[in-house]
């Protein structure tokens, strides 16, 4: 199973934004995106995802296959950490919240309110999320804002872990994670020029 | 879908999710009417079940703007879109978890508040059967509305523009309903077409309050 993105043009409120992508993700491996503050790394990303559509190419591979991890967590803050993970296993029909909470050091909070964490706290369970859904490719948007250098490690061997077991991941992040094989796409070099194609024309006033 | 369901109740339940408001309000509403007319006992009946209907329908409509904008504000929204769960079946549950906290509780005080309004005896079935077949539209057409307006900011008053003109065929059934069954007339037609636009908008709505979101989801 290979996630493969071919001559991809993305846009973002009917402006193109990248243009020509293509790289392909096959199982047990980790890419990563780099590209300057509002390259279109998240449009991308959402793309991929299928929460938008792409103006021009093909994406294979995605379909329900994704978990996707934006910058928002997705938390409710009057439900409890256990509460909010076994909401989405169950929505993803999936066990195995307690070794999603072990495995992200949330142990000792579990029974907390999600609106009393710190915002780390709040980021390792939105990441503790990701390991309940069951998915095979990790779709990440800048997933170690506000987790300290503890808590990066703790990552690193989540995405380490679901590497090993035949899983993909797809990351955009401007730090180094420490993933030995992992590639490293800039989508500086796509950005879209003037006389890249545009989308429908109503796509502006979606 | 369950899980989702509880997770909604469950919410509405705890602090600050509103559970209540909606009753308190209809209360409200009520007896400002009840107070505002005065005591011409003859008068109250005969306006008594419009009132009910016009209580319930702002009381419907209060919740709505907090019904998907705050799984808009958290992110949660997005992580359902791209959940096995189809967004129909997802909306279709949170209209669901909407009536079962406002449109089910007013159903069940109404005719508690009939007494307030001088409800003739024999109305107090009728107005509870009506709004009891039509609430559940009120729910599923707000969710809608709440789907075109997630996302824009301070998008209540809009969302209650776009609502209300859409609550008007169930407003006039509903409340023709009612007022027959106060005289002790027949009410057949009127019940057969609030329960049509019922079943209509739960067959229908759900599609289109999904093609909206997916939309505004870009």
């Amino acid at each position: 199973m290979t996630l493969t993105v071919t001559d991809l043009t993305i846009a973002r409120g009917g402006l193109p934004v990248l243009a020509g992508l293509s790289f392909a993700v096959s199982k047990g491996q980790a890419l990563i995106l780099r590209g300057p503050n509002g390259a279109g790394k998240t449009t991308l990303l959402r793309t991929i995802a299928g929460l938008q559509e792409p103006i021009g190419g093909a994406i294979s591979g995605a379909e329900d296959q994704i978990a996707y991890a934006a910058h928002a967590d997705g938390l409710k803050a009057m439900l409890s950490v256990r509460e909010n993970l076994e909401f989405w296993a169950e929505v993803f029909g999936q066990d195995g919240v307690d070794a999603a909470i072990k495995t992200f050091n949330l142990t000792e909070l579990g029974d907390r309110l999600a609106g009393t964490l710190s915002a780390g706290q709040k980021r390792r369970l939105g990441l503790a999320r990701l390991l309940v859904t069951g998915r095979p490719i990790w779709v990440l948007d800048e997933p170690t804002v506000s987790l300290d250098v503890a808590s990066v490690a703790l990552f690193a061997d989540a995405v380490r872990g679901h590497l090993a077991t035949g899983g993909m991941a797809l990351i955009a992040t401007h730090i180094d994670l420490g993933l030995e094989d992992a590639q490293v796409f800039d989508v500086g070099p796509f950005a879209a020029t003037m006389d890249t194609p545009r989308g429908a024309s109503d796509e502006a006033f979606l | 879908m369950k899980a989702l369901l509880l997770r909604d109740l469950r919410l509405a339940f705890r602090a600050g999710g509103g559970f209540g408001l909606g009753l308190a309000f209809f209360l409200i509403v009520v007896m400002l009417v009840a107070f505002a007319v005065g005591p011409q006992a003859e008068l109250l009946s005969r306006i008594a079940p419009g009132v009910l209907w016009i209580g319930a329908l702002l009381a419907c409509l209060l919740s709505l703007d907090r019904l998907l904008a705050l799984d808009f504000e958290d992110g949660s929204l997005d992580l359902l879109a791209t959940a096995p769960l189809p967004l129909e079946a997802a909306l279709s549950v949170k209209a669901l978890a909407h009536w079962i906290t406002t449109g089910l509780p007013l159903v069940v005080v109404a005719p508690a508040l009939g007494v307030l309004l001088n409800l003739p005896p024999q109305g107090f079935a009728w107005i509870t059967i009506a709004l009891l077949v039509g609430t559940p539209a009120l729910s599923v057409i707000g969710t809608f509305g709440a789907a075109i307006t997630v996302g824009i900011k301070r998008g209540g008053l809009l969302l209650s523009l776009l609502v209300l003109p859409l609550y008007v065929p169930t407003l006039i059934f509903g409340a023709e309903v009612a007022r027959r069954g106060a005289q002790g007339m027949d009410v057949s037609t009127p019940l057969l077409m609030l329960a049509g636009i019922t079943f209509g908008v739960l067959a229908c709505m759900p599609f289109a309050s999904a093609a909206v979101l997916r939309v505004n989801l870009r």
